[in-house]
């Protein structure tokens, strides 16, 4: 082999910067993302829907909402009649699918609450602290939703971003 | 079995009830428990909103009010350009607001006068026709709204517009907050924390507030001006024979903006 010990060492820092990042990062778990709820969030108990299912379905909802309220002009939103009405409705069908499979087939809000759809008004209203909240599952995600450039964020959380 | 007097009456009663329209009847005698600011309050696809501007009670502080709280309402910025302005309702002279009167002689006073300007919400919208994402649209009642999450900011149909009711956003409305001049312009931008502001790349317009008429509410500018001069803004329902907005027309003289074109524009001029 010509120039053997120049390629092999070219070789092993070649590879050495190759895994650099992952012998960095060894053992290093990234942080679980704690989203933190706020005094008022905590005082609700419950939020407008089963707390699993907000986890992973809350865009779809506020996609709906979106739909409902800038097309049609539906302001309000009630989570009693959603589970206890099969309306044939895609997304709909999709939740109840999802609250079927988490083993809530039965959930049924406490009492007949009324939301408005609003990310400001009824959202915010609770989780007013966006940096703790949204954005620790967003950034640990790699999500980067534009639902702020135009939505309010509420100035709080602005303060500690 | 034959029907005695009493029997025919409660059958004859019950039978006005349901003729008057059946559940409306029950539902006004049986107020039901929801209250009325917690409904969707339906479209309705009878009404036909409309404007009426009383232009013999316009006067520039009237206007520059309305303006004032429509904006500061909506999160409208003050960019302090004319190329980059954004404008919601604004205000104009008889020449420009009226092109198509070609009457050299026009009464002085008529000709002096200021007239507020806004989106017409055409029966027959030009700007929903060319917008090729169908992010402008007419409501059954006749609203033409822009579904800000789905323009792509093209401005079709700020081309269509006849009347120059449209605004493009050529850059980030928040950045009024950053910029030190336009800070000062815009002190507490944005005001209206439940409203969104728009965001860059895209068109908006007067909406009539419809967010406002969702909570039955008037327009911000109707209430601002009736606060001034009573009856300098009227609003209601045209399809309703009875409502303020038909009274006032079948009363007084009106005109529209640029009616020629067909666009059929729902905000009247008293002159």
């Amino acid at each position: 082999m010509y120039d053997g010990g120049k390629i092999i060492t070219g070789l092993i820092i070649g590879l050495g910067l190759l895994f650099s990042p992952f012998i960095y990062n060894a053992g290093k778990a990234a942080k679980t993302p704690e989203p933190v709820l706020t005094k008022k969030a905590k005082q609700a108990k419950e939020c407008i829907a089963p707390k699993a299912f907000m986890k992973e379905w809350h865009m779809q909802l506020l996609d709906k909402w979106r739909h409902e309220v800038v097309r049609e002009n539906k302001r309000y939103y009630r989570p009693r009649e959603l589970a206890t009405k099969m309306t044939l409705d895609h997304d709909l069908m999709d939740q109840w699918r999802y609250l079927v499979s988490i083993g809530k087939r039965h959930y049924i809000p406490s009492d007949d609450k009324v939301y408005k759809k609003s990310v400001e008004e009824t959202c915010f209203d609770c989780h007013s602290n966006k940096s703790q909240f949204c954005d620790e599952c967003h950034n640990y995600m790699g999500v980067k939703p534009y639902c702020w450039d135009c939505h309010i964020v509420p100035k709080e959380s602005k303060e500690k971003e | 079995m034959a029907v005695d007097r009493r029997e025919f009456l409660k059958i004859a009663g019950a039978s006005a009830v349901l003729a008057l329209g059946g559940k409306e009847v029950v539902d006004i005698l049986v107020p039901g428990e929801v209250e009325a600011s917690m409904k969707d309050l339906p479209i309705g696809q009878e009404k036909r909103w409309a404007m009426v501007v009383d232009t013999t009670k316009m006067d520039d502080n009237l206007i520059k009010r309305c303006q004032e709280v429509c904006h500061h309402i909506h999160n409208v910025p003050d960019l302090d350009s004319p190329k980059e302005e954004i404008k919601w309702i604004w205000e104009d002279d008889y020449e420009h607001t009226f092109p198509e009167q070609e009457n050299e002689y026009v009464a002085e006073k008529i000709e002096k006068r200021v007239f507020p300007l806004l989106c017409n919400q055409c029966t027959n919208p030009p700007c929903c026709r060319v917008c090729p994402t169908q992010a402008t649209w007419q409501r059954e009642d006749g609203i033409v709204l822009i579904d800000e999450h789905r323009c792509i900011g093209c401005r079709f149909c700020m081309a269509a517009c006849p009347y120059g009711s449209r605004s493009f956003n050529w850059g980030d409305p928040r950045r009024v907050m950053e910029d030190d001049q336009l800070k000062k312009l815009n002190p507490d931008f944005p005001a209206n924390p439940d409203y969104p502001t728009r965001t860059k790349g895209v068109v908006e317009k007067c909406t009539f507030c419809e967010e406002r008429l969702a909570e039955g509410k008037l327009p911000a500018c109707v209430e601002t001006a009736n606060k001034i001069k009573k009856g300098a803004l009227i609003f209601g329902d045209l399809a309703d024979p009875q409502s303020e907005v038909r009274k006032v027309l079948r009363e007084r003289y009106s005109i529209r903006r640029k009616p020629e074109l067909g666009t059929g524009p729902n905000v009247y001029y008293i002159i």
